[in-house]
C-alpha cells in the first residue's frame, strides 16, 4: 500500500442479502483533495463510506484510511474522520453547543478546549448567534451548517459528507460549497458523495462515478473531460448558410481538426485545441457568412451523462 | 462510555418523561401510605414486622404499596427503554455518534446503565418517602431485619424494573418504529400481569382436568397452574415480595392443605429462611434480565448501520 494516498480501497465489496451494492472497488483519493464521489440513487455511495468509516464491513476486499484498516481498527479510523451522514440528526431537546460538546466529549476533547472548538466550529458556518437555541427549532439548512460544525470540531484529516446540499436554498448551498472549498487549505482531505453534478463541480478536484456498485470513471475533471469526448477537447460548432463540401474540406485542412460534421447550416467542427480563429479566417475567405460560433466545452453533466448512456 | 452516561442521565432528569413518572410515583408512595393507614391497625402484625406492615398492608380500597409497585415498575422500565436504540436511528443521531471514536458498546451499556440509575433512583425515593412519612405516623421504628428485608426488595426491585428496560430496550432494537416497540413491551407487560391469570388456569384445566374431584388431582392441577404462572416474572416478583416483607403469613410458596395448615405455627420465617425459599425468584429474576441485555446488546453489535 503506498503511503501517498489519503484513502484507498481494493476490490472492496459489499453485498446485501445477495445483492451486490458495492462490486470490487478500487478507489484512489489523494491528501488535501476535494473528491466527488458521483453516481445515480442506489449506486452504492452511501454505502461505500460506511464501509470507509468501518461502521459496515465489506464482504471482500480491504480499505485504507490513512494506513489503517477501518474493519480492524475503526477507532483509530474514527479518531482521524468526520462523517456527515445525508440525514444528519441532533438531539433536539440540546441547543446547538451541547450537541457539539458532547461530540468533543466522545473524542476526549477536554471541556475548556471542547467550548473553544464549538465557538470556532459555529463561527466557520455562521450559527453563533445560535448557538444556544435548541436544535429542534433549527431549518434544515441550520441543522446542515451544524452538521458541519459538528464534523470540525474534532478536526479530522478526512471528511465524509454524504449529499450535504440536499434539500439547502440556493445560498446556503453557496455558503456550504465555500465551506467545502476552504477545507483543503486547512489539510483536510474531502470526500463528497452527491449527485448535485454542478456543485460538485465547483468543488471537486477529482472525481469518480459509480453505478451499480462499480466505478465506472475516476480521475480529474479536467481528464476526464478529454477522455470523455472522442473527437478532441473542444467542439466548436460554426454556423453559416449552406456550407459546401468544399468548405469542409477547407476547414478540414486546418492543422488540428480532428472531424467536421455538416448539419443543415451548423458545422460541428472537433479540434485538438481552440482553433476558432483559424475556422472563423477559413469560412470568411471562402466568402460563406460566419453567423454565430461558440466553442462547446465538457462539463461534468456531459461526461456524467455520456457514461450512463454507455452504461 | 462515562460520556454517554451523563448525557443520557441529563436526558432523562430534563425530559418530561422522567417528570410524568415521579409524580406517578409521589401519588403511589401517597395512596400506599393511605392504604397502611387505614389497614395497619387491623393487619394484626406481629413484633418486629409492624414496619414492614407499612408497605404491605392494603386499606379500605386502595391497594397496598408493594401491589402499586409491581403494577407500577413495569411501567417504568418500559418508559424509560421503549425508545433507547430506534429513536436515535429515527432522528439519524446514531450513524453521527458511532462514527466518533467510541466503542459501539458502550452507546448500548451507557443507555442501559442511565436507566438502572433513573430507576433505582425512582424506586429509592418511593421506598424512602414511604419509610419516612410512614415512621412518623406509626412511630414504630424499623428493626435491623426490617431494615435489611428493605434494602433487599429494593435491590429485587430495581431488577425487576432493570428486566422490562431490558426488554423494551431489545424491542427497540429489533424495531425500527417507535410506537411499536412501545406497543409490543405494553402488550406483554398487560399479557404476564393479567391474562396470564386466565390462560393459566385455563391450560391447567386442559391438561390435568380435575372432573372427579379426587385430592391428588386438585392438587397436581393447583400446582401446574402455579408453575405456569411462575413463567411470568410479575408473578416471580410478587412471590418474592411476599416471602421479603410478609414472612408472617407464609410458610411456604407451594401448596398447603387445610390439614397441614391447621400443624403449621404463626411463626415468622427468619430472614435466612426467607431468602431460602425466594433464592430460585432472585436467581430467575436476575438472569431474565441478563438475558434480555444480552440479547439485545447481541443484536445491537451485530446490527449493519446500512444506507437507507
Amino acid at each position: 500500500m503506498s503511503e501517498e494516498f489519503a484513502i484507498e480501497t481494493q476490490d472492496l465489496t459489499k453485498r446485501y442479502d445477495g445483492v451486490t451494492v458495492v462490486d470490487s472497488l478500487n478507489l484512489h483519493i489523494k491528501e488535501s483533495e476535494v473528491f466527488g464521489l458521483l453516481g445515480p440513487n442506489g449506486a452504492g455511495k452511501t454505502t461505500t463510506i460506511l464501509m470507509l468509516l468501518g461502521l459496515t464491513e465489506p464482504a471482500s476486499g480491504t480499505a485504507r484510511v490513512f494506513g489503517f484498516n477501518p474493519t480492524r481498527e475503526p477507532l483509530k479510523v474514527k479518531r482521524l474522520v468526520g462523517y456527515l451522514p445525508e440525514k444528519v440528526g441532533f438531539y433536539d431537546n440540546l441547543t446547538a453547543r451541547e450537541n457539539l460538546a458532547f461530540i468533543a466529549e466522545l473524542n476526549n476533547i477536554n471541556y475548556a478546549e471542547a467550548n473553544s472548538r464549538a465557538d470556532e466550529a459555529l463561527e466557520a458556518v455562521g450559527l453563533s448567534k445560535e448557538a444556544d437555541l435548541t436544535v429542534g427549532k433549527f431549518s434544515r439548512g441550520m441543522k446542515q451548517r451544524l452538521g458541519i460544525a459538528d464534523v470540525l470540531i474534532k478536526k479530522p484529516k478526512v471528511v465524509f459528507l454524504d449529499e450535504p446540499t440536499a434539500g439547502l436554498d440556493p445560498k446556503g448551498i453557496n455558503q456550504l460549497l465555500d465551506l467545502v472549498a476552504n477545507l483543503p487549505k486547512m489539510g483536510t482531505t474531502v470526500v463528497l458523495s452527491s449527485h448535485q453534478l454542478y456543485q460538485v463541480q465547483m468543488v471537486c478536484h477529482s472525481i469518480g462515478i459509480l453505478s451499480k456498485g462499480k466505478m465506472v470513471i475516476e480521475g480529474s475533471i479536467d481528464e476526464l473531460g478529454r477522455e470523455a469526448l472522442a473527437g478532441g477537447r473542444y467542439i466548436i460548432q460554426v454556423e453559416t448558410v449552406q456550407p459546401t463540401p468544399q468548405l469542409i474540406n477547407t476547414i478540414k485542412g486546418i492543422k488540428g481538426v480532428k472531424k467536421v460534421e455538416a448539419k443543415d447550416n451548423i458545422l460541428q467542427i472537433g479540434t485538438d485545441s481552440d482553433l476558432r480563429a483559424a475556422i472563423s479566417k477559413a469560412v470568411v475567405q471562402n466568402d460563406f457568412p460566419l453567423i454565430q460560433m461558440k466553442v462547446q466545452e465538457f462539463s461534468l453533466d456531459d461526461i456524467y451523462m455520456k457514461y450512463f448512456r454507455e452504461g | 462510555m462515562r460520556a454517554i452516561l451523563r448525557k443520557e442521565l441529563a436526558d432523562y432528569f430534563t425530559s418530561i418523561r422522567f417528570i410524568i413518572l415521579f409524580v406517578l410515583i409521589l401519588f403511589a408512595s401517597a395512596a400506599g401510605l393511605v392504604a397502611a393507614s387505614q389497614g395497619i391497625r387491623g393487619a394484626n402484625l406481629p413484633e418486629g414486622f409492624v414496619f414492614l406492615g407499612l408497605f404491605t398492608t392494603s386499606g379500605n380500597v386502595i391497594p397496598s404499596l408493594v401491589t402499586l409497585i409491581i403494577l407500577l415498575v413495569p411501567i417504568i422500565g418500559i418508559a424509560l427503554g421503549f425508545d433507547a436504540i430506534n429513536s436515535e436511528r429515527t432522528s439519524g443521531t446514531l450513524s453521527r455518534i458511532l462514527s466518533q471514536p467510541v466503542f459501539r458498546d458502550s452507546l448500548i451499556n451507557g443507555k442501559f446503565l442511565a436507566g438502572v440509575v433513573a430507576l433505582s433512583i425512582m424506586v429509592g425515593t418511593m421506598l424512602l418517602l414511604v419509610s419516612g412519612y410512614g415512621l412518623s405516623m406509626i412511630g414504630v421504628p424499623p428493626t435491623a431485619e426490617e431494615i435489611i428485608r428493605l434494602f433487599i426488595y429494593l435491590f429485587l426491585t430495581i431488577i425487576f424494573g432493570a428486566f422490562w428496560m431490558g426488554l423494551a430496550i431489545l424491542f427497540s432494537v429489533l424495531l425500527r418504529r417507535i410506537a411499536a416497540s412501545l406497543l409490543i413491551s405494553l402488550a406483554l407487560w398487560l399479557f404476564f400481569s393479567i391474562f396470564i391469570l386466565l390462560v393459566a388456569p385455563a391450560i391447567a384445566n386442559a391438561l390435568v382436568p380435575a372432573a372427579d374431584g379426587s385430592e391428588a388431582e386438585i392438587i397436581r392441577n393447583i400446582e401446574l397452574r402455579q408453575m405456569l404462572m411462575r413463567f411470568s416474572p410479575n408473578t416471580l416478583f410478587s412471590e418474592a415480595t411476599t416471602a421479603l416483607l410478609l414472612p408472617v403469613t407464609v410458610g411456604s410458596l407451594g401448596l398447603i392443605t387445610q390439614s397441614q395448615a391447621a400443624y403449621m405455627l404463626p411463626n415468622p420465617l427468619s430472614l435466612g429462611q426467607s431468602l431460602l425459599l425466594i433464592w430460585p425468584h432472585i436467581t430467575s429474576l436476575i438472569s431474565l434480565s441478563a438475558i434480555c441485555f444480552a440479547i439485545s446488546y447481541l443484536l445491537f453489535m451485530k446490527q449493519e448501520i446500512r444506507a437507507t
